[in-house]
């Protein structure tokens, strides 16, 4: 079975994030980069499906820069069989460009499935999986906690309002990961050393518009100070009594 | 280009969702902006009450009404969407930021060539422009992000627009779509055990932490939580732990929520979990620790341990939310 994982380089979730001197993206500087978690998930995912089809092979892509190589030979080590890197400048498309790109990128690159986070966690838009289903022409089942494969159909779970759906999907398709579809493995000495003769293809990305323009990052604002409460039954009282008459938040 | 407004408003069981209201709200105030109309499309079966959403600005409402979309599917929604933005032209797409508007608002983005926005806590008028607000990195910053196509989509965050009044009757219409081929088709709903409110769209929210010691003592969670007639989430360290299930965890590998009020009990205060609950209208932490950081963006702090101090705010709420 041959799985396509769509992975994006991201910024250590552990980052403290400051604003870059453009006022409009993050400031590089000290930022640990990594694969994004979901998309490690879904690197997981690949090989424990395509070793239980006993055949087949994972394909990584990214759309990023350069520097991605990195997060693209980790998905090597633990086990994926080649890599592609559509080498674009940092932050140069949005999820709309991204995912033209992508889909574009995969033409000539054989698949039954498609897999990826179900978001990255520096955007946090969710909308790269369900852009490049549509453009491919394939079904799409976002946030999925659960995958089986049989013949040309998938079983999936996924998590809606409170419920656990099980949806049979058409394959070709792409599937975005929730946390808990897989846990995604450490790669070993051996599978680090492996992946440095792996193939990994770059690309240029010719530089598409896209649709929107980020012109400005801010923090969050600050907080007033905290009111400190004793932790007494007239503590919790005071406390309830604001909370409801000066903050109506009760 | 058009002025125009299209809200996707979701049901369930044919009734409006409140997501609905207030996704009408901030689809009036950028139809006022604009000096254009907002059309909602109502996607549902046996739809009843769609005309309620006139009472917070929209003008008219198309009923798509029918078995195939009784319940979320994805190509359904977006069939509906796509018949709905084929009549009325839209300048902004205005979908919930709930699992059915984040999996199939980017795929009408692409069917439209449009530009898509996730997550939108804000959305502006400005220079004529549309300009989205929307989280970025789990709520670490915030991002003011401008639209540059004809046609936007954006998913608006759930209980971030408070639903205002801004009457008049709206023309309810149905809009005939057939149903398209089920390329994904359901085979079964696990309800879950116990009625529970949807962490992202609850107004109030009791999260625990390591401080609580033991998986055993989440019951002083669920019992304040009770009390306040709140949901229960947790951190990412008692999850992995295993104490609780994913879908409780908030944080920036978690759920991102934004309710009115937030408890953290026994939760030091990750960057990973505040980016989740830093939106919150009014945080309440309860730690042991005095330093810990989620005394920093706390508005009310206890200094005690959780499995006094939760119990204690438990009486006291039943008895003081009763008055």
């Amino acid at each position: 079975m041959d799985v396509v994982v769509l992975v994006k380089r991201v910024p250590d979730t552990e980052t403290k994030v400051r604003v870059a001197a453009d006022g409009k993206s993050v400031d590089p500087s000290g930022v640990q980069w990594i694969m994004a978690p979901y998309d490690e998930i879904a690197v997981e995912k690949a090989l424990q499906l395509r070793d239980a089809a006993g055949g087949g092979a994972v394909t990584v892509v990214s759309a990023g820069p350069a520097e991605t190589s990195k997060e693209l030979r980790t998905a090597l080590a633990m086990g994926a069989d080649k890599a592609l890197l559509l080498v674009a400048p940092q932050g140069a498309g949005d999820a709309a460009a991204t995912a033209k790109a992508l889909a574009d990128g995969l033409k000539g690159v054989p698949f039954d499935l498609v897999l990826c986070g179900k978001q990255a966690t520096d955007d946090d838009d969710a909308a790269v999986g369900p852009m490049v289903a549509a453009h491919l022409g394939v079904p799409c089942v976002a946030f999925v906690t659960s995958i089986e494969v049989a013949g040309r159909t998938a079983t999936v779970k996924r998590e809606i309002d409170g419920e656990v759906e099980v949806l049979e999907v058409d394959l070709p398709a792409v599937l975005t990961a929730q946390k808990g579809l897989a846990e995604p493995r450490l790669p070993g000495l051996k599978g680090i050393m492996a992946a440095k003769k792996k193939p990994l293809e770059e690309r240029p990305l010719a530089a598409a518009p896209s649709p929107t323009e980020t012109r400005a990052l801010s923090l969050p604002p600050g907080r007033a100070a905290c009111v400190k409460v004793p932790a007494t039954a007239e503590g919790a009282r005071q406390l309830l009594k604001a909370l409801r008459e000066e903050r109506g938040v009760l | 280009m058009s002025h125009d407004v299209l809200l996707v408003a979701e049901t369930r069981d044919g009734q409006l969702k409140k997501g609905a209201f207030e996704g009408a709200t901030a689809a009036r105030r950028v139809a006022d902006a604009l000096g254009g109309k907002v059309t909602a499309v109502v996607v549902g079966h046996g739809v009843t009450g769609a005309d309620a959403l006139g009472r917070c600005g929209v003008d008219r409402v198309l009923v798509v009404d029918g078995p195939a979309f009784a319940r979320y599917a994805g190509d359904a929604l977006a069939a509906a969407v796509l018949a709905a933005a084929a009549k009325v032209s839209p300048r902004l797409v205005l979908f919930s930021a709930t699992v059915a508007g984040k999996e199939t608002g980017p795929a009408v983005a692409a069917r439209l060539s449009a530009a898509c926005v996730a997550d939108a806590t804000g959305l502006a008028v400005e220079g004529g422009e549309l300009v989205a607000t929307k989280p970025r990195l789990g709520g670490k910053a915030f991002a003011k992000v401008a639209v540059k196509a004809p046609v936007a989509v954006v998913s608006l965050r759930q209980n971030v627009v408070t639903p205002a009044d801004a009457p008049r009757t709206a023309a309810v219409e149905r809009l005939d779509v057939a149903a398209p081929a089920s390329r994904v088709r359901l085979q079964q709903v696990v309800a879950p055990t116990a009625k529970e409110i949807e962490l992202t769209e609850a107004d109030v929210i009791v999260s625990g932490g390591r401080g609580l010691q033991a998986p055993e003592n989440w019951k002083v969670v669920l019992d304040l939580a009770d009390a306040l007639g709140a949901a229960h989430g947790a951190s990412r360290a008692v999850v992995d732990a295993g104490w609780r299930p994913h879908k409780e965890q908030v944080g920036q590998t978690g759920k991102t929520v934004s309710p009115k009020l937030y408890v953290a009990a026994g939760i030091s205060g990750a960057i990973q979990h505040l980016a989740g609950m830093s939106g919150s209208k009014v945080i309440v932490a309860v730690n042991k620790d005095p330093d810990a950081p989620i005394f920093q963006v706390a508005d009310y702090g206890i200094v005690g341990d959780a499995m006094v101090v939760l119990p204690l705010l438990a009486t006291e709420a039943r008895s003081y939310l009763k008055r």
